[in-house]
């Protein structure tokens, strides 16, 4: 008699009670996405039979995973919509998509261009044609490249410096403050270094994968996840732990890579922590000390992204932030952003991307901060694009609001 | 983390304490797996099945948790209870101390205490809709019973006639035949013009009916949709409930879960308690799935986490476990006393759950615990099915242990 369940993701302990579907936030905007249930656990008893019972309709789920942070039942929802993604499609994925998720490669070809590449990129011509021929619509501008990669920063200057540190980490940094944004790098090696702690790159990180994975890109998103577990696993091996600072990337780094991809990071996974996490840990085990600037203030409102809903790590975030004197901290209702990295770029998919996010939208209209806190980047370019808010992501706002003098002092 | 109160598992109960508890001063979180049971909600609360519920009540055994807390209180939190749910803006119908009647979705006529805004109750087992009574359904929509339903009232005396509606808005929904559901619908229509145009249909097709009769689909994201619709309509409205999920307990736990954060509550959801952190009988803290080796300490802890369907309890081949935290269960070690073959009949399973003292602590390996209780259906000594007591125990004993809690200060 079978005691236990040993389906993939759980899907055989489904009990159809449709809670998945009230939740999902792609439902009640697009008619033609099925739900949660349908496209998980659901067609998933069709699919194990025959593959043909496959929809081209699964290209609607979000990823965002609140069918499987509301599911009673433990079933892991999004794990298997993405894994039927992955398996059953057949054909390529659309040219937007590729474009986009190949996110090293892209980069790179960027950075080396970066004035011309930007300044392409937003002109209307381009973008016309990038909506008609490419499929990424024409409301979204891309998010600007930067003059230099912040590995390049990094190695040029602060490398040299991180090994007088008693305390070393290794920071996975990821495709947005490396190719677009490394002052979020620097704010992050400002903030560690004024903590106690040095700095590590990893030796060959890759893509997290994320947009892969939603593309059905299998066979690129598998290179990258064994390439990083084998990277991740060597810094473990030399007794540092790997931090992060994007939300999405730890998601797809811890549980990803097993659920959808069958990757093992089981040697790696739990040593893998998001940098608020880790420094929660720090601050209240005494490990470390925060000194801060006399004066800050600032009206924040904090956006909890669905991927860091679903790690349940947000708690950290608002406790963090909360020990900012000056800072006046309110948590927005739990809402999807509507862009779900890659998904809101693509012109099929536009309108629900706003009609979606439209509540938080508003929300912070009527809140009215300085700015918005958030750890993911591509809710900063949702929030940003679609609010003209200014997002922030809570390691700047730290190396903001820190006296980084005084902290350095207190944990010499 | 350090918390006064840690509730596991947000359902009715969890709720109705943590409420209770942030409006006492305390500090709470709750940390719950997933949604919880009233999304299967019938709209209706039942407070026990019998004419006169209180003086029944009296007569329960020790071991029923209405016994535990005692008639006196029962009565006190029963005349309490509409005004508690209104604080957090939930509407509940009914006579706080007796029964009304409601029509459920298998078109039987059944007991209710509290009716939630969106289902219709009466005051009578014999309701009279009138001679004639026009039941309206919506093309594709099959978790309404509408047959069932024109039978029982039937039964009553009404001769029923079932139409169904097309509207526009709803023909976008069927383009996936399975998902035409109540919280589907329901959403649709929370839109101003969905609601006009059922209301001119309905209108066209209600000439000569006394009544019409509509399934309870109305309010998902706020109350007072219904009476809306039965204004336009004119006609003397009534709304039965259909089949899961439940609109009218989906809008109440959304509700009751935002007046818990708005008073400053923190909720942890999707998340899972694994383990406990015990110091001889006091539970010092809890481990969990998310929050891995960061622990969750509290003054007090209370285990709202349901029954079977939640997994609040696992049932095995050989005994019944309380999932989260492993505490003592009640149950009788012969298994062919735990349920009857015929499956209509009283189920004696549904009445198993943790073994509590008469202030809802709960023990564990024989002990009391020191600092944890236990409240609505995981509790042991209630029968909700055959009792008709699930809501009824749920918000009595969260209210009784959040208020054990504040009295032990």
């Amino acid at each position: 008699m079978q005691e236990k369940n040993i389906s993939k993701n759980n899907f055989e302990q489904c009990i159809k009670c449709t809670i998945c579907t009230v939740y999902c936030p792609v439902v009640p905007v697009n008619p033609l996405y099925p739900g949660p249930k349908q496209a998980g656990p659901d067609g998933e008893r069709y699919r194990l039979k025959k593959g043909l019972f496959y929809e081209d309709t699964l290209k609607y789920c979000l990823n965002c995973k609140r069918c499987e942070i509301a599911c009673p039942s433990g079933v892991r929802i999004g794990d298997i919509i993405q894994s039927a993604k992955m398996n059953y499609a057949g054909g390529f994925p659309s040219v937007a998509g590729m474009m986009m998720a190949s996110t090293d490669l892209m980069g790179g070809i960027a950075t080396s261009f970066p004035r011309i590449t930007n300044k392409v990129l937003a002109t209307r011509p381009v973008k016309e044609v990038l909506h008609s021929v490419v499929g990424v619509d024409k409301h979204r501008t891309f998010p600007k490249y930067a003059t230099e990669t912040f590995e390049k920063w990094f190695r040029k200057n602060a490398e040299a410096d991180q090994s007088r540190y008693s305390r070393q980490i290794s920071y996975f940094h990821g495709c947005y403050a490396n190719y677009n944004f490394p002052q979020l790098g620097k704010d992050f090696v400002a903030v560690m270094n004024a903590l106690g702690y040095g700095i590590n790159l990893l030796d060959g990180e890759k893509c997290c994968g994320v947009a892969m994975i939603s593309n059905g890109m299998k066979r690129s998103a598998k290179s990258a996840a064994r390439k990083n577990v084998k990277v991740i696993g060597k810094a473990v091996e030399d007794g540092r732990e790997v931090v992060t600072v994007s939300t999405s990337c730890t998601l797809t780094l811890r549980d990803e890579y097993p659920h959808v991809l069958g990757v093992d990071n089981s040697s790696v996974r739990d040593h893998i922590s998001l940098v608020e996490k880790f420094l929660y840990k720090a601050v209240t085990s005494g490990k470390t000390k925060l000194v801060f600037k006399k004066g800050f203030k600032a009206k924040v409102a904090y956006h909890c992204p669905c991927h860091q809903e679903k790690l349940g790590w947000g708690a950290f975030t608002t406790e963090l932030l909360g020990m900012i004197p000056g800072l006046e901290l309110t948590v927005l209702d739990s809402n999807c952003c509507g862009i779900a990295g890659t998904y809101g770029f693509k012109k099929a998919n536009y309108e629900s991307s706003q009609a979606i996010g439209k509540p938080l939208f508003d929300q912070i209209a009527s809140v009215n901060p300085d700015y918005v806190a958030c750890e993911c980047e591509t809710c900063k370019w949702q929030i940003e694009m679609s609010t003209g808010y200014n997002v922030k992501n809570p390691v700047s706002i730290l190396a903001e609001a820190l006296d980084l003098e005084e902290t350095a002092k207190a944990n010499f | 983390m350090k918390f006064d109160a840690a509730i596991i598992g947000g359902g009715l109960a969890g709720l109705v304490c943590g409420i209770r508890l942030q409006k006492a001063g305390k500090k709470c979180v709750m940390i719950t797996t997933g949604e919880s049971s009233l999304y299967f909600s019938s709209g209706t609360m039942g407070l026990y099945n019998d004419d006169s519920p209180l003086e029944a009540i009296s007569k329960l055994p020790e071991e029923h948790p209405y016994s535990k807390i005692g008639t006196a209180r029962i009565r006190q939190y029963a005349e309490s209870v509409q005004q508690f749910f209104s604080e957090a803006g939930v509407t509940l119908d009914g006579s706080p101390l007796g029964n009304r009647w409601r029509v459920t979705p298998a078109g039987n006529i059944a007991r209710c205490w509290m009716a939630m805004d969106g289902v219709t109750s009466f005051d009578t087992p014999t309701p009279s809709l009138g001679k004639k009574v026009l039941i309206v359904n919506f093309l594709g929509f099959l978790d309404f019973n509408t047959s069932f339903i024109a039978e029982s009232l039937g039964r009553l005396g009404s001769e029923c006639t079932v139409k169904s509606v097309k509207l526009e808005e709803f023909e976008r929904l069927r383009h996936s035949a399975t998902e035409m559901r109540s919280t589907n619908i329901a959403r649709a229509l929370d839109k101003e013009e969905t609601i006009t145009s059922l209301v001119n249909a309905v209108k066209n097709l209600s000439e000569g009916f006394d009544t019409v009769v509509l399934p309870a689909v109305f309010g998902l994201s706020k109350e007072g949709t219904s009476g809306k619709v039965a204004r336009g309509i004119g006609v003397e409205t009534v709304f039965i409930g259909s089949m899961p999920p439940s609109v009218q307990g989906i809008r109440t736990q959304m509700q009751l879960s935002r007046t818990f954060q708005s008073l400053g509550g923190r909720l942890f959801m999707g998340d899972t308690v694994v383990s406990g952190e015990w110091e001889g009988n006091i539970l010092k803290s809890v481990k969990t799935v998310n929050l891995e080796d960061i622990p969750v300490e509290a003054d007090d802890f209370i285990l709202t986490t349901g029954s079977f369907f939640s997994r609040g309890l696992t049932a095995t081949p050989y005994e019944i476990k309380e999932t989260a935290l492993g505490l003592d269960v009640d149950f009788p070690g012969d298994r062919s006393l735990w349920y009857d073959l015929k499956f209509f009949n009283r189920q004696n399973y549904i009445a198993f759950g943790v073994k509590t003292d008469k202030n809802f602590k709960a023990s564990k390996d024989g002990q009391t615990c020191g600092n944890v209780y236990a409240a609505g259906s995981v509790l042991s000594g209630a029968n909700a099915l055959a009792e008709g007591c699930g809501a009824g125990v749920a918000v009595m004993s969260a209210m009784a242990v959040a208020d054990n809690i504040s009295r032990e200060e």
